[in-house]
């Protein structure tokens, strides 16, 4: 009896094992014919998209799993250096938002004296991701304390398809109608509010990528016009890698606002390096305010991204920005660029690591060296300029002094170079040396300003120094 | 009696898990995974960017797949095989694994080897730390010659 109940029972157990693995079975199979599927056709066409279509949302439709990582550029994920931290705010009338990021102003309260007189001391919170890039614009600070034009909205909003409409057709036109309005009119215009929308970067027939923003057509071609390549057209001569930048340095750039028309202008007539834009600006005389202390005419550097990168190891090795910034990723068996576009270090993995052959923690770490030696550099710097600035505030009484006024020539230099580090956001990684040397060539001009300020003669500064002369032998000959 | 109805179902039940698991590994090109085929590798999607890196590279000639991530005896080639069979089918269907992809340290002396099997006039002049202790301080072959197989990047 017994017996005979324990081969039951035997018989009973082998019939859930058996069952358990034809499921397993069942759920491998089903696997692997989701995933040749997905091998088979890597999208489907659900809706048309034209040259007017906005609304990610329905490009979304068609590209799902971009869309799904597009509108993770919600997430508020801090580094040592950058990213932004979530803070819960009260929300008022006058701004909605119940989250912001940190203040830049109370992490460092320097930065109050450094930018006096300007709207970025009222207010000026670490850059959240591109899904608030247009609301957070909307709602800082600086616009009750400025009034600001309408140009602002060709980088924080969707506005291709609001400068072709508002330009009858034409993109250039539509830039020029807006920018001269106040902000509160020119959003008004532009219908649809997106942020940076698949539009700005991509053809909607093709996907292929494309340049989007009037500033960046613009800038590129005075640039590349001082190289010797007049009337360059970005869209129909840059290569595929180019334009893996490009599409990125469309808005990462350092920017001013031309004359009472308030064309926005990318600085780079004369090249990209830090000290060629401000020879720029030495030259045509502008400036974005008068320092509330000193008096002197300075100016802001804004989030040079693709300049300074343009001097780095990595541009020179051919790396673009969506290499590391929107790296390729695996959806089951497909292959798509992340469009959760963030920061490397939040991705090691798929970011460094095709290239670099280290492990995750040395990679950081290497990153964070980097960063911290950068830190430090910008932080003297930073004293520097602001005790230049308070002694030419102590002696401010006496402007029209030639004493008083080379030095604050010497801040406006001194001030812009360590914005130029400041601004840019990855403290110093994007191209290291160079942004040590930028920072070098701040302190300088921040000790002879305090020289020119006492009266003292001074060593000028030496003009960019090259490569040591060559040591001619007899084997190697003279090349020239 | 209920003893006898449970035999048929019982057997029933493992018949029909032979019945699909039979046609799962057909479906799936089990039986390509027994030869030395490289296309095999390549059956699942995650192979594609290295095996069309080694249709590129030097050595597509001369050595397929197996010849350098697998032994060259017998037994070690279809034990190595099936081992990492087993293990990448399990992660490529969970999806846990890091990408890009590394190789294990177990998988890497295998690789070594491969190159020391077929190379071995010139190692054997050049290697003098086939001794060391420390199994990083020991000479690799593809710390240099990373190209040769299959660079995807």
């Amino acid at each position: 009896m017994t017996k005979e109940r324990n081969g039951a029972g035997r018989l009973v157990l082998a019939a859930i094992a058996a069952a358990a693995i034809t499921l397993l079975v069942a759920l491998l199979l089903t696997n692997i014919f989701e995933r040749q599927q997905e091998a088979r056709n890597p999208f489907y066409r659900v809706v048309a998209l034209t040259d007017t279509t906005v609304d990610p949302a329905v490009w979304g439709k068609n590209f799902p799993l971009q869309y799904d990582d597009y509108r993770r550029t919600v997430d508020q994920v801090r580094t040592r250096y950058g990213g932004s931290e979530a803070l819960p705010r009260t929300p008022t009338d006058a701004d909605p938002r119940t989250v912001v990021s940190q203040s830049r102003l109370e992490e460092d309260p320097r930065l109050r004296e450094f930018w006096a007189g300007y709207a970025f001391a009222e207010d000026f919170r670490e850059e959240r991701g591109h899904a608030f890039s247009l609301t957070d614009q909307m709602f800082t600070g600086r616009q009750a304390a400025a009034a600001q034009p309408g140009t602002c909205l060709h980088c924080h909003a969707s506005m291709y398809v609001a400068y072709k409409r508002a330009g009858n057709g034409d993109l250039i036109r539509g830039f020029e109608t807006l920018n001269p309005l106040p902000y509160a009119e020119a959003l008004e215009r532009i219908g649809a509010r997106h942020p940076i929308a698949c539009i700005d970067c991509h053809n909607p027939e093709t996907m292929e990528l494309q340049i989007t923003r009037p500033g960046f057509i613009e800038g590129i071609r005075a640039l590349r016009a001082s190289q010797g390549q007049p009337d360059f057209n970005v869209n129909t001569s840059a290569t595929r890698q180019e334009m893996r930048t490009y599409v990125c340095a469309q808005c990462h750039v350092e920017y001013y606002f031309q004359g009472p028309e308030k064309r926005l202008t990318y600085p780079w007539a004369k090249g990209l390096t830090a000290d060629s834009i401000l020879a720029y600006y030495e030259e045509n005389g502008h400036k974005d305010w008068t320092h509330a202390i000193s008096g002197a005419p300075v100016l802001k550097a804004q989030h040079p991204e693709f300049e300074l990168f343009s001097q780095g190891i990595h541009a020179r090795s051919g790396v673009a920005c969506a290499d590391c910034h929107m790296p390729y990723k695996r959806v089951g068996a497909t292959k798509i660029s992340d469009h959760h576009v963030r920061s490397p270090l939040l991705n090691i993995n798929n970011a460094c690591q095709t290239c670099h052959h280290a492990t995750e923690e040395e990679l950081l770490s290497r990153v964070h060296t980097i960063q911290d030696r950068t830190f430090e550099l910008r932080n003297i710097a930073l004293d520097a300029v602001l005790d230049l600035t308070r002694a030419i505030g102590r002696e401010k009484a006496d402007s029209a002094s030639t004493r008083v006024r080379a030095a604050q020539n010497y801040q406006r230099k001194a001030q812009f170079l360590t914005d130029f580090i400041e601004a840019e956001n990855s403290m110093g990684f994007h191209a290291d040396q160079e942004a040590a040397r930028i920072l070098a060539l701040a302190i300088n001009y921040a000790r002879l300003g305090q020289a020119a300020l006492r009266g003292e003669p001074v060593t000028p500064p030496a003009p960019a120094r090259t490569a040591p002369p060559q040591v001619v032998t007899p084997n190697s000959g003279s090349r020239r | 009696m209920t003893r006898k109805r449970l035999l048929i179902a019982v057997a029933a039940l493992i018949g029909v898990m032979i019945g699909l698991g039979g046609f799962t590994f057909v479906y799936a090109r089990g039986f390509s995974y027994l030869t030395n085929n490289p296309e095999a590798c390549a059956n699942c999607h995650i192979m594609d960017e290295h095996y069309a890196a080694w249709r590129k590279s030097s050595h597509h000639t001369v050595a397929v797949c197996n010849d350098c991530h697998a032994p060259h005896d017998f037994v070690g080639k279809y034990w190595t095989k099936a081992r990492n069979g087993f293990w990448h089918s399990f992660y490529f269907t969970t999806g846990t694994f890091p990408d890009p992809l590394r190789i294990t340290p177990g998988n890497r002396e295998i690789t070594e080897q491969a190159c020391r099997y077929c190379h071995a006039a010139i190692t054997e002049m050049i290697d003098h730390t086939s001794n060391a202790h420390d199994a990083d301080e020991r000479l690799r072959c593809v710390r240099c010659h990373r190209h040769v197989g299959h660079w995807v990047r």
